[in-house]
């Protein structure tokens, strides 16, 4: 079970303190009545505040919300919008706890956007469960009716052309992007697929403003962000952080001797390294966050997460289908001392050929994570080779559904 | 407008057409699936090219134009 | 030209029929299991499978214009592209039309295949596995040289070879989409050393 902590990093923009959810009266007294304006007006404001995908992908908004509506007018049809909240990575709690405690910011911010697009159909992705979003969607009286749709729990489910899918009534796997889900998604319609996190804060833009929004964070990347952090001996924390707060504020970092970035398609890095960054939309991916102790074998934690991003490809793709279970299970070699024969060399070229070879970018998030274990965990792989672990504490960190032991 | 070959990897079996008319820019990894050099084709190899698109037992293989706007 | 000549011409253009459709079947068969034949490149495969059945289309139109032409039996323009129609055994030939006008349409959208694309091709190829049993019947039940030995001969090699054909593409299909990736991690795990 996941608790919002009071850690001060920020004055709260979500994320309000006290951890309750706020019904709609909380929601409208704490952030003001919306108002929705001319769409022009507020395409504008998006603009200037730089507010960029809270998904993973870090993409403008701007760019986005305006690339839908021009192929509305070229296609003729009215545009759809998605909220995405599947949050299919398994580190990250951030959307479930945004929906539980602010779920009226999101459902502010996807009337908005509808509005911006000119959308006739409006629906909102989650996980199973959230039963709550049904009452606090009749607790509105929202322009465009919103469906909710529950997603089975799978990595790639929140794949923006795979949620398209799913939307559509077909099965949730990634499409070719020829034409892009903007252009042609849910229904042959042009679509809008906004996370959930993004959409919260586009309805804070609409009312306070670009110069509010661009108040946090830095000049290049403006606002704040949620983090999932995962910091042994801690419950799980999701936190509110404006971009270019330094990672040791975020983490403990004495004790730990790597850091995950991003989530399974991050990036690990020496927490030396990690105490010299800050938070940074580049690499923050999934805003997860997980703290590696010393003595805990980080090439054994990569071969689990590997494991599992296998068992999650889509299986459409030659590459994707045929390298990943080759190189998760090359990871299980290295994670084990002893003889390691060719097995990194036959790593690196795998990874070399399944980068951007697929419809969707499972394969170039999993090459990413395994480059940068190979270079974080060089010492240790080292080790293994010559038969040593210098691990000490073998207890897993990460969260893996469904693990097989 | 340069054209450049584009992969539907949902589609693509392994057939290995496309290697075998287009060895320029196509080559096979070693799964059976095409390594493609990414270049866009010149004029002599465009011929070859369309009949590649047009012969790929799935269609799998579209020439699709560069520079088109985001 | 006399009407007997035409009816010999009819019949042996109906065999023909049958030996280069059946030939076409294993051949796109071929294409799916990406089976190299040998000396040609494997766009050989995929260039044979359509060229022949560019000429079976030929010998088809042969056949059914010299029917058509023979004034000893009543087969109409019409009676090629409506079946149970016409005045001369309507069950036998309406087979054979039936079967042309499948084979039309895997014509037509083969010709048409990239303006629209995979799916709807695909979807209407299948009528092909349609089309040739039910010319095969039309050639059994219409034809004079049935119960003939060499006609006995050609027809069960032919059925026998597009029977296994088939058998061998199903059982390709069924192994294929057992490749999960689950089922390619117990595989990879399993090999480990």
């Amino acid at each position: 079970m996941t608790t919002t902590f009071t850690d001060v990093y920020m004055s709260p923009r979500l994320l309000a303190p006290g951890g309750t959810a706020a019904d709609l009266a909380t929601h409208e007294q704490r952030y003001g009545p919306l108002s929705y304006g001319d769409p022009d007006a507020l395409l504008r404001t998006v603009a200037e505040s730089g507010l960029t995908g809270r998904g993973g992908a870090a993409f403008p908004m701007y760019r986005k919300l305006v690339a839908v509506a021009d192929a509305s007018r070229r296609t003729g049809r009215a545009p759809v919008v998605v909220a995405n909240g599947a949050e299919g990575e398994p580190a990250s709690r951030k959307d479930k706890t945004l929906l539980r405690l602010s779920p009226h910011l999101v459902l502010d911010g996807l009337q908005l956007a509808a509005r911006a697009v000119g959308a006739g159909e409006a629906h909102l992705a989650v996980e199973d469960g959230a039963s709550y979003l049904e009452s606090a969607l009749a607790q509105r009286n929202d322009p465009l009716s919103v469906k909710v749709i529950r997603l089975p729990k799978r990595f790639l489910a929140g794949q923006a052309s795979a949620l398209a899918q799913y939307v559509s009534g077909h099965a949730p796997l990634p499409r070719h992007q020829h034409p892009p889900v903007r252009e042609r998604g849910v229904g042959k319609a042009p679509t809008l697929v906004q996370n959930v996190e993004t959409l919260a804060h586009l309805a804070l833009v609409a009312r306070y403003g670009a110069d509010w929004f661009r108040s946090a964070g830095t000049p290049a990347q403006p606002g704040s962000t949620l983090c999932t952090l995962h910091v042994p001996g801690r419950e799980v924390r999701v936190v509110e952080a404006p971009f270019g707060l330094p990672l040791d504020r975020l983490l403990p970092l004495q004790g730990m001797s790597a850091v995950l970035v991003g989530g399974y398609h991050g990036t690990w890095m020496p927490a030396t390294e990690a105490a010299q960054r800050t938070l940074d939309a580049g690499n923050l991916g999934a805003g997860v966050l997980a703290a590696l102790p010393a003595g805990r074998c980080g090439v054994a934690e990569t071969a689990r997460v590997l494991r599992y991003l296998a068992l999650q490809s889509a299986g459409q793709c030659g590459p994707c289908l045929n390298g990943l279970p080759r190189i998760a299970t090359a990871f299980r070699t290295l994670a084990t001392p002893g003889p390691q024969s060719n097995t990194r060399q036959d790593v690196a070229r795998w990874s070399g050929l399944i980068e951007g070879r697929g419809a969707c970018h499972h394969p170039d998030g999993t090459v990413r994570l395994v480059r940068s274990a190979l270079t974080t965990f060089a010492a240790e792989l080292d080790a293994h080779a010559r038969g040593l672990c210098t691990a000490t504490d073998p207890t897993p960190l990460l969260p893996i559904p469904n693990e097989a032991r | 407008m340069d054209q450049k070959i584009d992969i539907d990897w949902t589609a693509c079996q392994g057939h290995g057409l496309c290697a075998e008319l287009l060895p320029e820019h196509i080559t096979l990894d070693e799964w059976g699936y095409p390594l493609v050099d990414g270049n866009p084709i010149p004029p002599r190899t465009m011929k070859r090219a369309r009949r590649a698109a047009s012969d790929c037992p799935v269609l799998a293989l579209k020439l699709t134009t560069t520079g088109a706007p985001l | 030209m006399t009407s007997e000549t035409l009816w010999y011409a009819n019949r042996a253009t109906g065999a023909v029929c049958l030996v280069l459709f059946t030939v076409v079947v294993l051949l796109g068969i071929a294409v799916r299991l990406r089976t190299r034949l040998p000396g040609l490149p494997r766009f050989g495969t995929v260039t044979l499978h359509r060229s022949l059945s560019l000429s079976a289309t030929a010998f088809l139109a042969l056949h059914i214009a010299v029917a058509v032409i023979d004034g000893y039996v009543n087969i109409t323009v019409l009676d090629a592209v409506i079946p149970f129609v016409s005045d001369y055994q309507p069950l036998w030939l309406g087979l054979g039309t039936v079967a042309l006008d499948l084979l039309l349409a895997v014509l037509v959208t083969s010709l048409l295949r990239e303006r629209l694309g995979h799916r709807t091709w695909r979807a209407v190829h299948w009528l092909a596995y349609a089309s040739w049993p039910v010319a095969l019947i039309h050639g059994i039940g219409i034809g004079t040289d049935t119960g003939a030995d060499w006609m006995t001969w050609l027809t069960v090699s032919c059925v026998a070879a597009v029977v296994a054909a088939f058998a061998i593409r199903t059982a390709h299909s069924a192994r294929a989409a057992r490749r999960t990736p689950a089922a390619l991690l117990r595989t990879a795990e399993g090999a480990r050393p």
